[in-house]
């Protein structure tokens, strides 16, 4: 904090002030740290950006908040490092004050960041990682930027939005246990992705032919590096779609059974942007069915025509497969049949490398004989 | 040490087995029977081909190796040998009955961490794989409430083969256990991140029952998941909101799609 006697002045003459101790900042030790520098440091606050002293400053930015909180004005005096007036007797204790200035800090905060300077801060600190990455397998650690669920204070802590799959998270360690949410806020999230749609993935995803899939498809642009949203205020990036498929021996697990999939919804993707269009505003399809359009079907049909080929491959369960996932329809039994004979073929066949082949060889045992569920009683 | 063959050895606190997990970042193993292991006929497969060592990692893992004669490289060798055969047993132990019930008494005591998703309200998770041949892909958590996969948060379970529990073992688990699958939205009897949301959504809110599995259809569970919905100064976006429709017409779909499964089931019955 800074030891220059500074009386109230307008903010024009504070910001003088702030040159001036930042400019005599060798001459007192504790002057090299502003309280924003310092509050921004302790752990757990590395979500925060540093907000420029003269929008607090500003009075205009700080409409209303005088009501929220307690002893503003030295509040605002620690966060601004003016030195405290004399008749500073009447506080009864230097961390009331601590944890009004950190409330006032963080709720100027929420409304910063939405501003230009504060959402091109913000998006030097997403693009450098600090916000961490989504916990998601298949969203790729896709970064995360940091919300709130509510723009009042003391009601949920902060969360972490994830461009990809559209969802919250809860931070990783506890240290951010601490951050009030209401200090980013509800709308700062879909404000910055709207700011910069080129890091949010977009609404639909192509799934390709499995056998023209580069390896690497789903981190590559969808047809070609010529990746175009047609809503231009929509997520520009392409969406990393894949979708987990319980399985069972390698088999799916069917949605009739009670302990089948039911969430796959969630996390799913249309195909292509204009089937987005196919839902009315109450989320019911616009032709009336029940279960999707008719595209949709044909689609479901040519996947089962490729459902022998995916059953040899289910050793191998990686992108070329997984990349097609948008199957709704349960397989059926001859197809299963099916797969399970090319299964334990492809288990027999070399694959050159000797522990592979070896561990194959082990998988094949397994699903023909002992280790099943009836193994060991 | 020849006599410890019988298996019936007591000295249970210094078992290969149990130091291995009470080993830092062995939490997700569970204890497999030695007497699964002293079957070979669990072991089908797996033999020298497969593991280096076998049977010197064997009876490391049976506490039956003499390795006072070995020499430090050897040593080392075997014990390696030992957790990666000690993996591959476990995947197969813990989709058996004793193994599923030994899983889940640790799925009860969270010990395989909790549901990052906000909506999940601290879900229990389950660990996967996603490949059932080592090396290939590391351990992942699935989270049984929003049917996804996560990867583990420390760096110790992060690194972990997946095939040490295989791609099988969670839908088995819930297909042997249908009454602990839990229900999709918010759990009754709260923390307070849920009285939060409560807070957050009062008025928005439908009546959550508990889980409803057990006798009762899981058909229409998804309704009562909970999503993020993106506002801006209150409004939604755009965007956002048009996938979250589509998203919600494809769940009614699939719930008619149950629906009328379990209708024609019920006619046949009659």
């Amino acid at each position: 904090m800074s030891h220059l006697a500074a009386p109230e002045l307008d903010p024009d003459e504070l910001e003088e002030e702030a040159f001036d101790s930042s400019s005599q900042a060798s001459s007192t030790q504790t002057s090299t740290l502003t309280w924003i520098n310092w509050y921004t440091s302790l752990p757990g606050h590395d979500y925060f950006c540093e907000v420029h002293e003269e929008f607090i400053e500003d009075d205009f930015n700080l409409t209303g908040l005088q009501a929220m909180v307690p002893f503003w004005k030295e509040a605002l005096e620690m966060v601004l490092d003016v030195e405290p007036e004399e008749d500073s007797s009447k506080i009864p204790d230097v961390s009331i004050v601590e944890s009004s200035a950190e409330l006032l800090y963080g709720l100027v905060h929420q409304r910063f960041i939405l501003t230009k300077t504060g959402l091109s801060c913000m998006v030097e600190k997403y693009e450098a990682g600090h916000f961490g990455a989504c916990p998601r397998v298949f969203c790729h650690a896709t970064p995360v930027l940091p919300c709130g669920r509510a723009d009042m204070p003391g009601i949920d802590t902060v969360k972490l939005y994830c461009p990809n799959c559209g969802d919250i998270y809860t931070p990783p360690s506890s240290k951010y246990s601490g951050v009030d949410g209401a200090f980013f806020g509800t709308t700062f999230a879909p404000l910055f992705f709207q700011t910069y749609p080129e890091l949010h993935a977009a609404p639909f995803f192509a799934t390709n032919p499995p056998s023209t899939a580069p390896a690497h498809s789903s981190s590559m642009p969808v047809g070609g590096p010529t990746f175009t949203n047609p809503d231009p205020h929509g997520g520009q990036k392409p969406a990393l779609g894949r979708v987990y498929v319980p399985r069972i021996y390698g088999f799916k697990v069917s949605e009739r059974a009670r302990s089948g999939p039911r969430m796959k919804w969630m996390r799913e993707r249309p195909e292509r942007w204009d089937e987005l269009d196919n839902v009315d505003w109450k989320g019911r399809w616009k032709d009336g069915s029940t279960t999707g359009d008719k595209g949709m079907e044909d689609e479901d049909e040519d996947m089962q025509q490729g459902e022998v080929k995916r059953g040899a491959l289910f050793d191998d369960e990686d992108e070329a497969e997984e990349d097609e996932e948008e199957e709704e329809e349960e397989e059926d039994a001859p197809t299963q049949a099916a797969a399970t004979t090319t299964m334990a073929g492809s288990a027999n066949e070399s694959r050159g490398g000797g522990a592979v082949h070896a561990v194959k060889t082990s998988v094949g045992a397994g699903l023909s004989g002992p280790p099943g569920p009836t193994g060991r009683r | 040490m020849d006599d410890l063959s019988t298996g019936s050895e007591s000295d249970y606190s210094n078992s290969w087995i149990s130091w291995f997990l009470s080993t830092k970042g062995n939490e997700y193993f569970a204890e497999v029977d030695e007497d699964y292991i002293l079957d070979r006929f669990n072991l089908t497969g797996l033999n020298g081909e497969v593991v280096q060592e076998y049977s010197r990692a064997l009876n490391l893992i049976t506490d039956n190796l003499d390795d006072e004669s070995l020499d430090d490289d050897v040593r080392e060798s075997v014990e390696t040998s030992a957790r990666f055969l000690y993996g591959l047993i476990h995947a197969r132990f813990i989709v058996t009955s004793r193994g599923l019930g030994k899983m889940l008494e640790k799925y009860r005591k969270a010990d395989f961490g909790r549901c990052p998703r906000v909506y999940c309200y601290s879900q229990p998770l389950l660990p996967v794989g996603l490949s059932d041949i080592p090396y290939q892909k590391a351990v992942k958590l699935y989270c049984p409430r929003c049917e996804d996969i996560y990867s583990p948060k420390s760096n110790r379970h992060g690194t972990i083969d997946g095939a040490y529990f295989g791609t099988t073992f969670p839908h088995m688990l819930f297909m042997v256990y249908p009454q602990m699958i839990p229900g999709k939205g918010q759990p009754v009897g709260s923390s307070s991140v849920a009285d939060v949301n409560r807070s957050l959504m009062a008025g928005q809110q439908r009546g959550e029952g508990p889980s409803a599995v057990g006798s009762v259809s899981t058909s229409a569970v998804a309704v009562k998941a909970e999503r993020y919905g993106p506002r801006i100064f209150g409004f939604k976006v755009n965007e956002d909101a048009k996938l979250a429709r589509w998203r919600t017409a494809r769940r009614d779909g699939q719930i008619a799609r149950l629906e009328a499964l379990e209708r024609e089931q019920g006619q046949t019955n009659m």
